[in-house]
């Protein structure tokens, strides 16, 4: 019945996409901060002992992206002038009202985690160097210089608790992101009540992946021994969330195609023609197949360290592009199809407009250099590891 | 220095200057009682409304006056739709093809390069904000910018929107878009006339009065009477959001 090839119909409003490549960095972006929240927090609550060394960097890696999560969305609103107002006016009945209270509250637990995990190392930089850098640390330690057994055992019962109270709440923020597509009915490509733990497990797959891609580039940058403890430990947990996550985005679409929805028939062309790259080659195949594959023979094959360490890399680089596409299918997708049902849209982002590829690129890659920054001045890595004792 | 006053009062006095006084002074009055409200906007109860709106699609022969009302009444950006028309063309294989081109501002003047014998009929579909009763933009409009007014239109404050499309999102319709100026757009069912008592201008122009506007509170108004003497639907009743805009010949093939 449908015409596809010349792309349809799609209503006259619905040329326009407007949610772009930052709606794509958003959930990203969050996804990471979930997730790198929760590797942290293997750590700190329950003593994964084997994760030690990248605990810390996990923890403040979250609290950078968290810090940059909404500048997509600044980029992208209309008045950006504004923004304010989904704090000062929230909607009850509006799941994006909830973005304030919800990262506003993650945003406290996490700066007080990363505070009380780092408090020593503040007080010493307080203790030494030039007057400027003694009264800048001296400040941002409340001027509270006391370090003994009884400080410590604070802070660490402290970070615990945080840790504690961070993980309902960090899958909460993502969730939430979820909800927000997955609570349109509008949209057939985003409707189901499945689509914010789908969030949830790419979110922590994705946050796996880029503590293990950064602890592979440092370790490769400082020419520091690669430690298994943490490859065999983060692969597992990558395999198993790979598993539950690939499962249900499969499943969530094999049951739309089984029970032969009305829907299918655009939902199927989107897959199979407008979204064939990203979607079946990106998304499935390399970024979900390959992967599942390799970490599969990691956890359960005796492999020689150096291949596993290799394939634990190449998977870490796939599920980051992965989840990349499974954003960009999801946000982008959903919007090609038109709400009429009979037809596409097309998008691709430029390069030098608004919210084109360099602001996208640019904005995903201030975290990163942040980081960097701040382990310049504090270790992120525990000194006595071999990440941490090659800093240079 | 009063003498002097007086001196030059009369010194200037110019006849043609008292009648170009007087004329502004008439016009300046005309303006001013002109611009009070109106009996009928001063005695406006909104909570006494609730409008609804009703297309007859036997009716409409796709002229594409009710387009170009529209942007003219409320200057719609180029390129974006209030109210736009589609053409449905029914081929005799059983394929259907829909266009709408330009939203149907100039009518539609082609006939697809399609030959009369294959095509088995063909109708027109005028589409706008449903102003859904249980509308889903408001519903997820993170700042409440976006609202159902008291008699039942569905509004939007644009200088509270922050312009972040979820609105447009939500609509199943296709009714909304973001205006050049950063803020959600859509369908006020001309509300700076139907409060004075006046009819939208799609409505005021469509030629074969294909569309009615009316208050669905008012057990005599023309709309509840056309409702109850026709077979009608609203589009995409499975989502639950109660439009209040009613296709009269409505055919399943619209979405």
């Amino acid at each position: 019945m449908f015409e596809f090839e010349t792309n349809g119909f799609v209503f006259p409003n619905e040329l326009h996409v407007h949610w772009t490549v930052m709606i794509v960095l958003y959930p990203y972006i969050t996804g990471l901060v979930a997730g790198a929240f929760i590797v942290s927090s293997l750590y700190h609550l329950f003593g994964k002992e084997e994760l030690r060394s990248i605990a810390r960097f996990a923890l403040v890696a979250s609290f950078v992206f968290l810090l940059f999560a909404p500048l997509p969305l600044l980029m992208h609103l209309g008045m950006p002038s504004r923004a304010f107002n989904i704090m000062i006016t929230p909607h009850p009945t509006s799941a994006m009202a909830g973005f304030g209270v919800v990262y506003l509250t993650y945003l406290v637990i996490v700066a007080l985690e990363v505070w009380f995990s780092m408090r020593e190392d503040i007080v010493q930089n307080a203790l030494e160097g030039g007057r400027v850098k003694k009264a800048l640390f001296r400040l941002l330690a409340f001027g509270d210089l006391r370090v003994d057994e009884q400080t410590r055992a604070f802070d660490h019962k402290v970070v615990r608790v945080l840790a504690g109270i961070g993980i309902p709440v960090a899958c909460f923020l993502h969730g939430y992101v979820g909800f927000l597509f997955g609570s349109i009915k509008a949209n057939p490509w985003w409707s189901t009540p499945l689509m914010f733990i789908i969030f949830l497990l790419s979110a922590i797959v994705s946050g796996i992946s880029v503590l293990l891609f950064l602890f592979y580039l440092i370790s490769w940058l400082r020419k520091a021994p690669y430690e298994e403890g943490v490859m065999r430990t983060l692969a597992g947990y990558l395999w198993g969330f790979l598993i539950i996550a690939v499962a249900l985005e499969i499943m969530e679409v094999l049951s739309i195609a089984y029970e032969q929805m009305p829907e299918w028939e655009v939902l199927s062309f989107l897959i199979w023609h407008k979204l064939f790259f990203s979607y079946i080659i990106v998304q499935n195949v390399v970024g979900s197949f390959i992967p599942l594959i390799l970490l599969a023979l990691v956890n359960l094959t005796n492999l020689k360290p150096r291949i596993a360490h290799l394939f634990v890399f190449v998977s870490s680089v796939l599920v980051l592009i992965q989840v990349l596409a499974m954003r960009w299918n999801v946000v982008i997708g959903g919007q090609l199809l038109s709400k009429s049902f009979r037809g596409f849209t097309s998008y691709f982002p430029g390069l030098f407009e608004k919210e084109g590829l360099i602001t996208a690129f640019v904005i995903f890659t201030l975290p990163f250099l942040i980081l960097r920054w701040i382990d310049k001045r504090i270790s992120l890595f525990p000194l006595d590891c071999p990440i941490g004792q090659a800093r240079r | 220095m009063k003498e002097d006053k007086d001196t030059i009062a009369t010194k200037d006095f110019d006849p043609e200057r008292r009648v170009i006084l007087k004329g502004t002074v008439a016009t300046a009055l005309a303006i001013a009682f002109g611009s009070l409200p109106r009996k009928v906007v001063a005695s406006y109860k909104a909570q006494d409304h609730w409008y609804g709106f009703v297309v007859d699609l036997t009716k409409c022969i796709g002229c594409g006056a009710c387009v170009r009302a529209c942007k003219a009444e409320n200057d719609v950006p180029d390129g974006f739709f209030r109210t736009w028309v589609e053409r449905y063309t029914f081929l005799k294989d059983g394929k259907v093809i829909v266009d709408s081109p330009d939203g149907g501002l100039n009518g539609f003047q082609d006939n697809l390069n399609i030959p009369k014998s294959v095509i088995a009929k063909t109708y027109f579909v005028p589409k706008l904000c449903n102003h859904c009763a249980t509308a889903p933009c408001v519903q997820v409009c993170p700042v409440g910018a976006t609202f159902v007014s008291q008699d039942g239109v569905v509004l939007v404050d644009k200088k509270h929107c922050i312009g972040c499309g979820y609105c447009i999102q939500a609509c199943p319709y296709g009714s909304r878009f973001l205006s050049p100026h950063g803020y959600a757009d859509k369908c006020t069912l001309c509300y700076h006339r139907i409060r004075k008592g006046d009819k939208p201008a799609c409505v005021l122009v469509c030629p074969v009065g294909a569309r009615l506007f009316g208050d669905l509170k008012d057990k005599e108004s023309n709309i509840n009477k056309v409702l109850a003497a026709t077979r009608h639907g609203v589009l995409k009743p499975e989502l639950g959001t109660t439009p209040k805009c009613f296709y009269i010949g409505l055919d399943q093939e619209v979405r």
